[in-house]
């Protein structure tokens, strides 16, 4: 079960970050930006399917990946604080993508080699995205951080909002064929290190860090978050859709 | 929606005879006009409302869909919809391209968007109230937008011709796609057949008005007809959407909400009741149930996104700065 509740964490990660996304969709401070969040959520919604779908299989009990996605309350989602933050704004949004994807691009990378081809094949369709996704978020932080006095205070007040959140994705469930979640964080230390300077962020004092997500414990938006998507599968119990 | 892109249009020209037969024989001669082609003023104000209002109709027509996509019922469908939603933006980004190339900018269509001037398609004016919408929009709406598109692949301007062809490959996709919600709906439970009947009964009437006011009431089709930027009648138009979807509401096993629906034999075409142009109007001017709602989520997210476009804009100065100092 060590590899179902590990692909359960990282489903869960993907699509709600991914419904987050989705969020933006027609308020984005320009068209552009409506399509490329679009496709950042089409991306981590496709890998959520896949995960789910093979941790179904795993699990062995005849669940689907809407049953994984659609009937399983606050308590059961496994996703870690960080990608159940609300969006905020445009600063807040780019820095959580960012964050994300400087840790799942060399995740992926490193599970390319798994000796579980079903996790070496979605590794090697989502690594290619987590690229683009972190290059993009990079790009923006850069631009908001070394923008205008208006847009660099809101990258800093974003970094300090999320500051609490980000430890948390260097932990969950270990498993043979998934890569040690731990192991990532020089590389994303790196990348962090990098886009920060040339952003011209602070990296502020550690604080507490908030890391229940991954036993359950949610701060109060992703109920919110469930019982908007759930909606349906609640309301009409066992229809197809 | 997009023959209610000629209402207000300004037509009137003041170019001389020759200069107007000149260009009216390239038009008859089925050549496009292109960028760096004169033109006649109204010609080219034509074209600005136009495809300025097709572009707003787009942008605009993301929101009611939008409204859903954290709410569908499946992954696969949530992708779906999220990806069709994406699309039309794309075809809003096409169009206020193609309407560049007239001299307007993106930033002045958009401010008329904000400011009332510009309208765009009632049908958006319209909320979505259930999943079934999201069938009843692919199904009626895009299916009605192909309609008037298809016409548009062969508009005499270049640019606008060919932005149509790429988009309607996407809108009979989106057709198919609501067409397909629809059918699992309706092959589904009471209740979902329920829903599928009563989206049908709130967007009927909304999508044969997205052709806009019948042949003698549309002040402008005349001389757009002349130009060649419309090629069909608005009346031409919804009759060929009637017969097209008729059956397929049929097929559904779903009532298409006209008593006065009938097929005339002799003219192998559908006759339909009389259309409320009362609404249509009070739609148009701004007193639909979601006009307002509508514009202001466009003009929130393009306030709210003011400092973004600042910042980037101000980066790519210092960079360039930066460059020209080394
Ligand atoms: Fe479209
Ligand atoms: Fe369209
Ligand atoms: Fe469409």
């Amino acid at each position: 079960m060590a590899l179902y509740r590990a692909l359960i964490e990282l489903a869960d990660d993907h699509l709600v970050l991914g419904h987050r996304l989705s969020e933006w969709c027609g308020h984005a401070p320009m068209l552009e930006e409506d399509l490329a969040l679009s496709n950042f959520a089409l991306d981590l919604i496709g890998t959520a399917r896949s995960l789910y779908a093979y941790a179904a299989e795993v699990e062995g009990k005849g669940r689907s990946e809407d049953d994984l996605a659609y009937l399983r309350n606050e308590r059961e989602y496994l996703n870690c604080l960080l990608v159940e933050r609300p969006n905020g704004d445009f600063a807040h949004t780019m820095l959580r993508e960012f964050y994300f994807a400087a840790f799942m691009e060399p995740f992926w990378q490193a599970a390319l080699s798994s000796a579980d081809p079903v996790i070496a094949g979605i590794a090697g369709k989502a690594v290619k995205e987590m690229a683009y996704h972190l290059r993009h978020a990079g790009e923006w932080i850069v631009r908001l951080g070394d923008g205008t006095e208006e847009s660099a205070a809101r990258m800093q007040a974003a970094v300090v909002d999320l500051h609490p959140y980000w430890e948390e994705l260097f932990s969950g469930g270990d498993c043979d064929a998934l890569p040690d979640r731990a192991a990532i964080q020089p590389a994303w230390e790196a990348s962090v290190k990098v886009v920060f300077a040339e952003a011209n962020l602070d990296w502020p004092e550690p604080v507490y860090g908030q890391n229940g997500g991954r036993d359950g414990m949610h701060s109060e938006v992703l109920g919110r978050m469930l019982s908007d998507m759930q909606y349906l599968q609640r309301a009409l119990p066992g229809a197809t859709w | 929606m997009y023959s209610q892109g000629l209402i207000g249009a300004d037509s009137r020209t003041e170019e001389t005879d020759e200069f107007l037969a000149a260009f009216q024989a390239r038009i008859d001669a089925e050549e496009k006009i292109e960028p760096t082609d004169a033109m006649p003023e109204g010609y080219r104000r034509t074209l600005i409302r136009q495809i300025g209002q097709h572009a707003h109709s787009e942008i605009v027509g993301m929101l009611p869909e939008g409204n859903w996509i954290t709410r569908a019922p499946s992954l696969k469908r949530k992708l779906a919809l999220l990806a069709k939603v994406q699309d039309e933006g794309g075809h809003g980004l096409y169009l206020y391209s193609a309407a560049e190339t007239l001299g307007v900018t993106r930033e002045q269509m958009t401010e008329e968007l904000h400011s009332g001037k510009a309208k765009y398609s009632s049908i958006f004016n319209y909320p979505a109230l259930s999943w079934a919408d999201m069938g009843a929009i692919g199904w009626l709406v895009d299916g009605a937008a192909i309609m008037n598109q298809v016409a548009l692949c062969r508009c005499s301007y270049g640019p606008y011709a060919r932005a149509m062809i790429r988009v309607c490959a996407e809108e009979s996709f989106h057709q198919r796609q609501g067409y397909e919600i629809m059918l699992t709906l309706c092959s589904g439970t009471k209740e979902q057949k329920e829903m599928a009947q009563d989206a049908l009964n709130r967007f009927w009437w909304p999508a044969l008005m997205m052709f806009g006011p019948h042949d003698g009431d549309s002040a402008h089709s005349e001389q757009s007809m002349k130009w060649k930027i419309k090629r069909f009648s608005n009346d031409a138009l919804r009759e060929k959407f009637i017969n097209a979807t008729v059956p397929q509401a049929e097929f559904l096993g779903l009532t298409v909400p006209d008593p006065d629906l009938k097929w005339n034999e002799e003219k192998g075409s559908y006759e339909h009741g009389d259309i409320d142009w009362d609404e249509f109007w009070r739609v148009v001017k701004g007193d639909g149930v979601m006009n307002r709602e509508r514009v202001q989520m466009r003009k929130d997210a393009w306030e709210n996104g003011a400092w973004v476009r600042e910042a980037a804009l101000a980066h790519a100065q210092k960079r360039t700065a930066k460059v020209a100092a080394e």
